[in-house]
């Protein structure tokens, strides 16, 4: 008996059910002027009838699948989203490809590798990334970047910076060919200022400020990433009770997916390498033990491939397991020299 | 930060009762547990602790800073922001200045190479006062295999700086401010360690040299992953000592034998079988760092000294700056001096390897290195 809950008034009402329209799917095949006939009033009041039970049929498909479950979101409207998810770009292509364009905003990305391999580099050059403008397909935000070990030096954040700009005015000098104004307003400062470091000393401060991030980034709205680096050190020592770290892990997880998808940011750990006695033999796997692997939505391990370094989506609920070849260079993360293909712009 | 106490934060008066009732007395006890816990335990709704927890939280997080204020601030107040110059000037180009101050760096490489040599180097560049290159503070040495020789050091000290170590005076007060610690075991380690945590900024110490790290305890326990986890306490100890002091920490390391426990692939890579990964190893001895992988993690940069085919190298084999450089290098009676300030550029993990080809030279005290 939906027409009860329809806005109109009383009379009309009781025209429509005497009528024999009850329910508000049987209004939804006619037209207005058959609408009128039956009820005899005039046309014009049947279409106003008609738009009030579209109107409110609309909502209500729209409700139906809220109201069976308080806050749940139907996949069809997932997928809208998901398609205008945002990515960060990582700066070489190829990665960027294996990763669907990029690192994906709204998800917690885990990336791990060796020593030496890549991580922190990754982890800047994501940083800076971040705060590309709109104009040239970026996000134009900020970062938040969490140092629990020391390894972000600024002046690698500074070249990194520069060589980005430097990128930037190039593309700038491709597409706006008749524009004399080639020059872009950014220095590798004003980068360097939209990066909120924060150092870590200890598991404690590591948890206080996970649980204070929501508070900073309501205060900092602009801001569209958060690296962790690396999630792993203080979790390594002090823990005597394992049971407990796992519990303290996966809270804080938690937090950042939550973080992640509340701001529609994207969150990076990155994670240390350890040596794991499986299958006879012993292999190299990311640190934090095996329930900390199901907690986190994305992961890409780096490794050495001969004399490459590459990237291995290792788990990931939209793309396929695949590896791509990257480089470190003086300007940050690069494509692989050896994949290079040649530039046709010039 | 973390050893705040609960008492000393502005929680409503109920809950900070509740807190000293189950004798939750720290702010790192609140956040060890989960909000679930917390609210079993306490008694309390979750609203509660969720605002009880996000007000800890509040004061125990560190502030934060922008990138470009840090970099301002390193500029401003440290030396050359916050690098220490090696007099090696290729090194130095590359590791944009210096030695890091405030994180780990380490030299490792095969017996007799000339960490220990290089060691000496930096101590004495440290106590050198500043218009000469040098931190003009004092250096702790940690010598854990008894290789330190002062008449060493002093030569070295004539040999590059004969104007201030003519003068017996000045040499005894370069000497004086080098303190040389001798640790027999573990034990007196840590507790040396705790004492110039405590000590360190009140006497001008600017450098903290562990040579080496290695021998500390390859005397004491099995090997393997107990190794890993009997230092793990001091790597952490150390690295927050050297962060919180903003001096360069310079540790070295041994080299082992690359046994089959060692890992060298994740298991996607096993599965896959990449043909590129079945390149057997040749080199004449088949050597990698001591210490393990966590080890590995915790310096910031790693600097290989290795022999290949006669000739020394000292190579970037880890660095948040410099490109992977490997340069040759001689030891002489005034330290070490690089061949070459260019470094060649190396492809791929081979930055990583440690040879040990060739290098048989006695180092002569008296005498030009020969080479």
């Amino acid at each position: 008996m939906e027409i009860w809950r329809l806005p109109i008034s009383a009379s009309q009402r009781g025209k429509l059910i005497s009528a024999g329209y009850t329910s508000l799917s049987s209004l939804s095949s006619i037209s207005s002027s058959d609408l009128a006939r039956e009820l005899k009033v005039s046309e014009t009041e049947a279409m106003d009838i008609l738009k009030v039970a579209l109107h409110s049929r609309g909502a209500q498909t729209s409700n139906a699948s809220c109201s069976i479950v308080e806050g749940a979101q139907s996949a069809w409207d997932m997928l809208h989203d998901e398609e205008s998810l945002m990515h960060i770009t990582t700066s070489s292509a190829d990665l960027d490809n294996i990763l669907g364009g990029g690192i994906h905003c709204k998800e917690v990305t885990e990336i791990g590798g060796v020593p030496g391999i890549g991580k922190t580099q990754l982890g800047i050059q994501i940083a800076v990334n971040v705060q590309i403008p709109h104009d040239f397909g970026g996000l134009g935000g900020k970062a938040i970047y969490i140092d629990t070990e020391g390894s972000f030096m600024v002046e690698r954040a500074f070249q990194i910076a520069e060589a980005c700009i430097e990128d930037m005015s190039e593309y700038n000098r491709f597409l706006r060919k008749d524009f004399q104004e080639c020059k872009i307003n950014m220095k590798p400062e004003d980068i360097l200022e939209n990066i909120f470091y924060f150092r870590i000393c200890s598991y404690t401060e590591q948890i206080a400020l996970i649980n204070y991030l929501d508070k900073f980034i309501s205060e900092h709205k602009d801001v569209k990433l958060v690296v962790v680096d690396s999630v792993t050190f203080h979790f390594r020592q002090d823990f005597d009770d394992m049971a407990l770290r796992t519990r303290v892990l996966t809270g804080m997880a938690l937090k950042l997916m939550n973080l992640a998808k509340k701001f529609s940011l994207a969150v990076v750990l990155l994670n240390q390498a350890t040596i794991k006695h499986t299958e006879g033999s012993f292999q190299l796997a990311l640190a934090l033990g095996d329930s900390w692997s199901h907690t986190c939505t994305n992961r890409i391990v780096l490794y050495w491939n001969g004399n490459e370094r590459y990237a291995y989506i290792d788990k990931s609920p939209s793309l396929r397991s695949a590896s791509a070849a990257y480089s470190v260079t003086v300007r940050g993360i690069r494509n692989s020299s050896s994949s290079c293909k040649r530039i046709k712009m010039m | 930060m973390a050893n705040k106490l609960i008492s000393e934060i502005p929680l409503p008066k109920s809950i900070a009762n509740v807190f000293a009732a189950r004798n939750i007395s720290t702010a790192k006890e609140a956040l060890s547990l989960t909000e679930f816990e917390l609210m079993e335990l306490l008694d309390v709704g979750l609203t509660e602790v969720r605002s009880a927890l996000s007000q800890i939280s509040e004061i125990v997080a560190p502030p934060y800073q922008t990138a470009l204020s840090l970099m301002e601030q390193r500029f401003q107040k440290e030396h050359l922001g916050g690098h220490f110059p090696t007099g090696l000037k290729g090194l130095d180009a590359a590791l944009c200045g210096g030695i890091p101050f405030g994180v780990l760096t380490e030299l490792v490489g095969p017996a007799g190479i000339g960490k220990t040599q290089l060691c000496l180097k930096l101590s004495l560049l440290a106590s050198l006062p500043t218009n000469y290159g040098g931190l003009d503070g004092r250096v702790i040495y940690i010598d854990v295999e008894s290789k330190f020789s002062s008449r060493r050091l002093l030569e070295i000290g004539l040999r590059s700086f004969p104007e201030i170590f003519q003068m017996k005076a000045m040499a005894q007060e370069m000497a004086g401010r080098i303190l040389v610690l001798r640790p027999t075991s573990l034990s007196e380690f840590t507790q040396s360690l705790e004492q110039i945590k405590v000590s360190l900024l009140q006497n001008q110490v600017k450098m903290l040299v562990i040579d080496s790290m290695a021998a500390l305890v390859s005397g004491e326990h099995e090997q393997g992953i107990r190794r890993q986890q009997t230092l793990s306490w001091h790597i952490s100890f150390i690295k927050s000592l050297a962060e919180f002091s903003r001096i360069p920490v310079v540790v070295t390391n041994q080299v082992r034998s690359h046994n089959h426990d060692d890992a060298s692939r994740y298991s996607f890579q096993v599965q896959s079988r990449d043909v590129t990964m079945e390149i057997p190893m040749r080199y004449d001895s088949h050597l990698i760092a001591a210490l393990g992988i966590h080890w590995a993690h915790a310096v910031t940069t790693r600097l290989v000294l290795e022999a290949k085919s006669g000739q020394r190298f000292i190579k970037v084999a880890k660095s948040p700056i410099s490109p992977p450089l490997a340069f040759p290098f001689h030891i002489t009676s005034s330290g070490i001096s690089l061949l070459s300030d260019y470094g060649m550029e190396l492809m791929g993990p081979e930055i990583n390897a440690i040879h040990c080809q060739g290098h048989n030279e006695i180092i002569n005290f008296g005498m030009e290195g020969l080479q």
